[in-house]
């Protein structure tokens, strides 16, 4: 009797302890929201967030997007000999890295280096008080650490798409050229030649969307961390397993609603 | 209720903060228990009790990091837990929260850490009274030649200090230090103690200071309140509170010497 009634407490915690964290980052999300336009903006604080995602993330883009290109190159060749349809090759490229590959790549690694690094930093923040500390001299924690990093991640991981995206048809490029003497030129302008506004608008908004998650996860880790240094660590890494988890949730959802606005 | 018997009487606007029967839990723990305590202008007041026992919690309380479950804080005249967000602030700048694990800023170096809350709150100050303000406060603790460093290049006591320093450069009218001395060696616990009294002096500000030993509890304490399983058994001057046989008081007396 006993056993039962103290199972069903431990049940009922457990799902209480759930919703009450679904509800924290609800309200985590809309603080966000209600906070983002009102001043004061602290630029400076962005810019530097800025920098440092871009320094932080630069290098391992550059090599991924670079291999991404020259390797899908290589294994579609063969595919497309096959039809003898060799100079579809620069579209398909096209096609797959700038609608697919390029936000998603740069948002998965963005979601290993830059969220884990926000959930790593906020984290320790909150355990060390220097989160506290602020609070106590009236500055209003959030907005100065979160809303400051969440906008960062929305302006640098859209430009790091696109970034990734040029690295990408290089990569490509110089795969095609050593094949085939292709014009630079002509290689985007085919690579681009089937891509529509609604591709591009698309892949813009949808790395907007993940350059959202990675921000405002790291920082929702980071800002709950529970105390210990092990509370650090755990930040850092739930906030990669989480960004990673919507990011390939908000990938599928994006494609599809973009499919249905183009039949529409 | 053996708290409310100990006769401290004083008309209400010297009083700098009032704390009336304050109850505070975690789920199912218990931390206090009907605290009440008042701390008069210009006034050391020092808390000694057992680590864990809540003294952190009741500070957090007052500057409002934490909601009381019941009861009431009146800080300089106002009730906290009634307060908008902007009046929150606006009291938590005339509060300077000196923390046990410093908190300083750990990505800016010492001049930074000092000028954020200037930066962020006296939008009005110019840059070079900003550094003028940051050169006294450095003064006032001490360290002057460690404006340019990184705060995990200091040691305990001098972090101590600039955490210190950093709400003093607003000018508060309350300190409270959680755990000055915790930690330390009794060569810079003693310089912490004597910090906290030219604080006092110097800035006239009204404090509490919480702590578990009792060398800084003699050296800084106008009054002294023994807080015991949630509540304050013993509120008084250093000698009257341990002349007691009150088994709690004297053991925690005993262990601080005998350690
Ligand atoms: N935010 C919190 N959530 C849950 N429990 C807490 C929290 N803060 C403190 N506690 C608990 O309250 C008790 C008192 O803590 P604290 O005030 O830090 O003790 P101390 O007297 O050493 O400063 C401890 O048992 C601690 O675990
Ligand atoms: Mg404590």
């Amino acid at each position: 009797m006993i056993n039962i009634r103290t199972k069903k407490y431990v049940i009922s915690k457990v799902l209480d302890a759930f919703f009450i964290s679904v509800n924290r980052a609800y309200l985590f999300v809309i603080q966000f929201f209600k906070q983002v336009l009102v001043p004061p903006f602290h630029f400076s604080e962005i810019v530097n967030q800025c920098f440092e995602i871009g320094l932080r993330a630069l290098s391992l883009i550059t090599l991924t997007g670079f291999i991404i290109g020259i390797v899908f190159t290589k294994q579609s060749r063969p595919s497309l000999e096959d039809f003898g349809a060799t100079s579809w090759l620069p579209s398909l490229i096209g096609i797959a890295i700038v609608k697919a590959l390029g936000p998603l790549v740069t948002a998965l690694i963005c979601a290993g280096k830059v969220g884990s690094g926000i959930g790593a930093e906020l984290g320790s923040m909150r355990v060390t008080e220097q989160i506290d500390a602020m609070e106590v001299s009236a500055i209003n924690p959030f907005k100065y650490l979160v809303v400051t990093r969440v906008t960062a991640t929305m302006i640098t991981i859209p430009i790091l798409s696109f970034y990734c995206i040029v690295v990408g048809l290089l990569g490509s490029y110089v795969n095609v050229r050593a094949e085939e003497a292709t014009s630079f030129i002509a290689f985007f302008q085919s690579a681009f030649s089937t891509l529509h506004f609604l591709d591009l608008s698309t892949s813009v908004v949808k790395a907007l969307i993940f350059g959202f998650t990675i921000g405002i996860v790291g920082s929702y880790k980071g800002f709950y961390a529970t105390k210990g240094t092990q509370g650090v660590g755990k930040a850092a890494n739930q906030a990669v397993v989480m960004a990673m988890f919507l990011i390939f949730i908000e990938e599928v959802v994006i494609v599809q609603v973009s499919n249905w606005i183009r039949y529409f | 209720m053996e708290n409310q018997n100990i006769p401290h009487v004083i008309s209400h606007d010297e009083q700098a903060i009032v704390i009336k029967d304050l109850y505070k839990s975690f789920d199912d723990l218990e931390v206090l228990k009907g605290v009440n305590l008042t701390v008069d202008k210009g006034e050391n007041v020092v808390v000694l009790g057992k680590s864990g026992s809540g003294k952190s919690v009741l500070i957090k309380i007052i500057v409002g990091l934490l909601k009381a479950d019941r009861g009431e804080v009146t800080v300089l005249g106002q009730q906290v837990a009634t307060l908008t967000d902007k009046e929150l602030n606006a009291l938590r700048l005339r509060v300077g929260f000196s923390f046990q694990s410093s908190a300083l800023y750990d990505s800016m170096n010492i001049r930074q850490n000092l000028e954020f809350p200037l930066k962020m709150n006296r939008k009005t100050m110019s840059r070079r009274e900003i550094i003028k303000a940051v050169d006294e406060v450095l003064e006032d603790v001490g360290l002057r030649d460690k404006m340019n460093q990184m705060p995990s290049d200091l040691s305990g006591g001098q972090r101590k200090r600039i955490g210190i320093a950093r709400t003093l450069i607003l000018r508060p009218e309350i300190m409270l230090y959680d755990e000055p001395t915790a930690g330390l060696d009794p060569i810079t616990s003693y310089e912490i103690n004597k910090l906290i009294n030219e604080v006092q002096q110097l800035y006239n500000t009204s404090s509490i200071i919480i702590t578990h030993d009792l060398t800084c509890a003699k050296e800084t304490a106008d009054r002294v309140a023994m807080f015991v399983e949630g509540r304050f058994t013993r509120i008084g001057k250093f000698e009257e509170v341990f002349n007691t046989d009150d088994e709690q008081v004297r053991s925690f007396y005993n262990y601080n010497f005998i350690q």
